[in-house]
């Protein structure tokens, strides 16, 4: 494609990239601005520099957190925790030595900027438009909410990137997603995405990035449109985007890592060149009434399969292909659930709000509006897990850690926690929980436990009733 | 990384689609700092029971299981997480291929930086092959990575399709950050054409 051809934001920030663009015979070599990197997916990238006695090429592009397996229980007054599992200790401990050994800014628990790694790479205002960003974590998709290529990557091509800065990869093909239309009340950027995974499956996005557009995303903020980017990879897209805008350069003004006086004016110049160009063309179109969402929840074992929460469970027996018959079987048989039923007035033992996809001051915020002088039902344990330190600090400093406490709920410190229970925040075999994270595999919040993915409204909502809520009663009720 | 040429072999069917990494290697298993030892954590959750014992209705659980080099699975193989561990654990146990009619992105990359490869066929011939394991155990299966076809026990064969890159990396044992590094002449051109971008 030609300079002069109308390009796609993808498009753009691709060229933009290109060290040595692709060929029949060899993929394009891409450069990478900011690497992101945390405990679990590092530690055999910096044993590879180590056996080829290779050094970071980019340090001050690249930078540590502690997230995956970090205890979320209370600090003491140096922010440090024992960490009891002898497995995650040692990983944590290789973390320090790999960032000490090789000069790699690490924000470790006991640091002001700690927390899970796609809430504090926008937060400090390092995500930024135009930029490539790469983490060895599915869920770098994130980031494209600022205008940025972000994408996941395996721990073998963090090696690459930490010794060269640079990523062999094919082009993707570009889908556009366009939702219009308002929100109803109750109804959030949570259920957009789910009703987008549930419309086009798992796997319905592979080899694609998805470019979002329409009013109701340029309605959203940017924390709504992390939530949307953020789980891009759970519709199996490459990465997801979202053309910068007023919105955005107004959340990335005076954060830390963002352009200060005249660099920012530069910027902001640059920036503004990142939105598809008129007459682009992508190679699929999706379209989304978003104002005809209703609150989604998931009733199986994979993102995609997700219902309106008064929408009964799908029945096996309607489905025509063989495959996916068993899919559904199976996902039923393992969440214990019956077809035709309600899950409306189902009971949950566990509520978790939390995760890098709605784990930041707004979504706590939202949840806190409901539960503000609730209580959570006798049968449920809630834990809210803030997404950083600073979305801990910001919300101490507001009083939602005391309408959750005062509600019973268990207010954490920030980490990955019940997402993907690496850390001892887990359910327990059977249980079922309201889940605000990403993923409801199969044992993916703890062995044999059984996830239903949602809001942070519909969380706080079931989190009060004890059973599975329509969050539009509790928003319309206050 | 082992040089990847041929393959002949037996195959296990996982008859799934969707199998995600969390399922391939759950993640409590992901507090290593080592790419060995994944193999017997392999499907750990559908693999043994509460008490650690092995399933014997799980199809990595079966006598014929043990010399398979082939996984045959259903669509969108390796969805979910990018845990590279997924393919560590599969090779860990003994894998070399996986049969699927389609590959999710960042998995088809990590495996193929390992030496593990999919082999992505049409759904029919997915189905050929599943049917032809569950009438004989011991089919035997060809895999030729310089031709790029996939052989039934008759000899019939079809093509699959490989990053040409990726293949010849494969097919000479070498991985690709030789080829990155050597790169280094117009990486630091390129950052200094763009100086002061970010
Ligand atoms: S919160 Fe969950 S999905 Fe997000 S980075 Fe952590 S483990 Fe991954």
């Amino acid at each position: 494609m030609t300079q002069s051809s109308p390009r796609t934001l993808f498009a753009k920030l691709w060229d933009d990239h290109l060290i040595q663009a692709e060929s029949e015979s060899t993929p394009a070599v891409l450069y990478v601005d900011l690497h992101l990197v945390h405990e679990v997916t590092s530690p055999q990238a910096f044993s590879v520099l180590r056996e080829r006695r290779l050094e970071v090429r980019r340090p001050d592009r690249t930078l540590a957190t502690m997230d995956h397996s970090t205890p979320t229980t209370p600090r003491g007054a140096d922010r440090r925790v024992p960490i009891i599992d002898l497995k995650a200790r040692a990983q944590l401990a290789q973390l320090e030595r790999n960032c000490a050994d090789f000069g790699v800014p690490l924000y470790a628990l006991d640091n002001e900027h700690q927390g899970i790694v796609h809430v504090i790479g926008p937060e400090l205002g390092l995500t930024q438009p135009g930029m490539t960003i790469v983490c060895g974590d599915s869920h770098t998709s994130t980031h494209g909410a600022f205008g940025a290529l972000a994408f996941g990557i395996g721990t073998s091509e963090v090696a690459h990137v930490l010794a060269t800065q640079c990523l062999l990869q094919r082009r993707a093909r570009t889908m556009e997603v366009r939702m219009d239309g308002v929100l109803a009340p109750g109804i959030t950027a949570k259920d957009l995405i789910l009703r987008l995974i549930a419309e086009i499956g798992v796997g319905g996005a592979t080899g694609h990035v998805l470019e979002y557009s329409g009013s109701a995303i340029q309605a959203m903020s940017m924390e709504e449109r992390m939530t949307v980017c953020n789980m891009s990879i759970e519709a199996g897209a490459r990465a997801g985007m979202i053309a910068p805008d007023d919105t955005t350069y107004e959340y990335l003004a005076g954060r830390p890592y963002a352009p200060q006086d005249a660099h920012w004016d530069r910027a902001l110049a640059r920036w503004r060149t990142f939105a598809a160009d008129p007459g682009s063309a992508h190679d699929r179109t999706v379209v989304l009434d978003a104002s005809s969402i209703k609150p989604m929840i998931t009733y199986g074992t994979n993102p995609g399969m997700g219902i309106a929460v008064d929408a009964p469970v799908p029945t096996p027996s309607h489905l025509s292909d063989a495959s996916e018959r068993r899919a559904l079987e199976k996902a039923l048989q393992y969440m214990a659930l019956t077809p035709g039923e309600s899950l409306l007035g189902k009971s949950v033992d566990v509520v978790f709000l939390g995760s890098c996809t709605n784990s930041r001051i707004s979504d706590l915020r939202l949840a806190a509006g409901v539960m503000r002088g609730q209580r959570v039902a006798s049968t449920v344990r809630m834990l809210v897990v803030p997404g950083s330190q600073e979305v801990k600090r910001q919300a101490e400093a507001e009083g939602l850690d005391e309408i959750f406490r005062a509600a019973g709920a268990e207010w954490r410190e920030a980490g990955c926690s019940m997402c993907i229970a690496m850390n001892g925040d887990e359910l327990r075999a059977g249980q079922y929980a309201v889940s605000t994270s990403n993923r409801n595999f199969e044992g993916r919040q703890g062995k044999g436990g059984r996830t239903f993915l949602a809001s942070p409204l519909t969380a706080a909502a079931t989190a009060i009733a004890g059973t599975i809520a329509d969050a539009r009663t509790y928003v319309r009720g206050r | 990384m082992e040089p990847f040429v041929t393959l002949r072999t037996t195959a296990v069917v996982l008859p799934l689609e969707n199998v995600d990494t969390d399922q391939i290697i759950p993640a409590r298993f992901l507090k290593t700092t080592d790419r060995l030892g994944l193999g017997n954590d392999l499907f750990a959750d559908w693999r043994y029971d509460v008490s650690g014992a092995p399933r014997p209705e799980f199809v990595l659980n079966r006598p014929e299981a043990k010399a398979a080099q082939l996984l045959v699975a259903g669509r969108n193989f390796g969805c979910g997480s990018s845990r590279e561990h997924a393919p560590w654990a599969l090779l860990g146990y003994g894998f070399r291929a996986v049969v699927s009619s389609e590959f999710a992105d960042i998995f088809r990359n990590n495996a193929l930086g390992n030496g593990l490869l999919p082999v992505a066929l049409p759904e029919a011939a997915v189905e050929r092959v599943a049917a032809l394991i569950a009438a004989h155990a011991d089919s035997k299966f060809t895999i030729d990575l310089a031709s790029t076809t996939f052989a039934l026990p008759s000899g019939e064969r079809f093509d699959f399709p490989v990053d040409p890159f990726a293949r010849h990396c494969m097919l000479q044992g070498v991985d690709q950050l030789g080829y990155l590094a050597a790169k280094e002449p117009e990486i630091s051109a390129f950052e200094r054409a763009r100086a002061g971008a970010y």
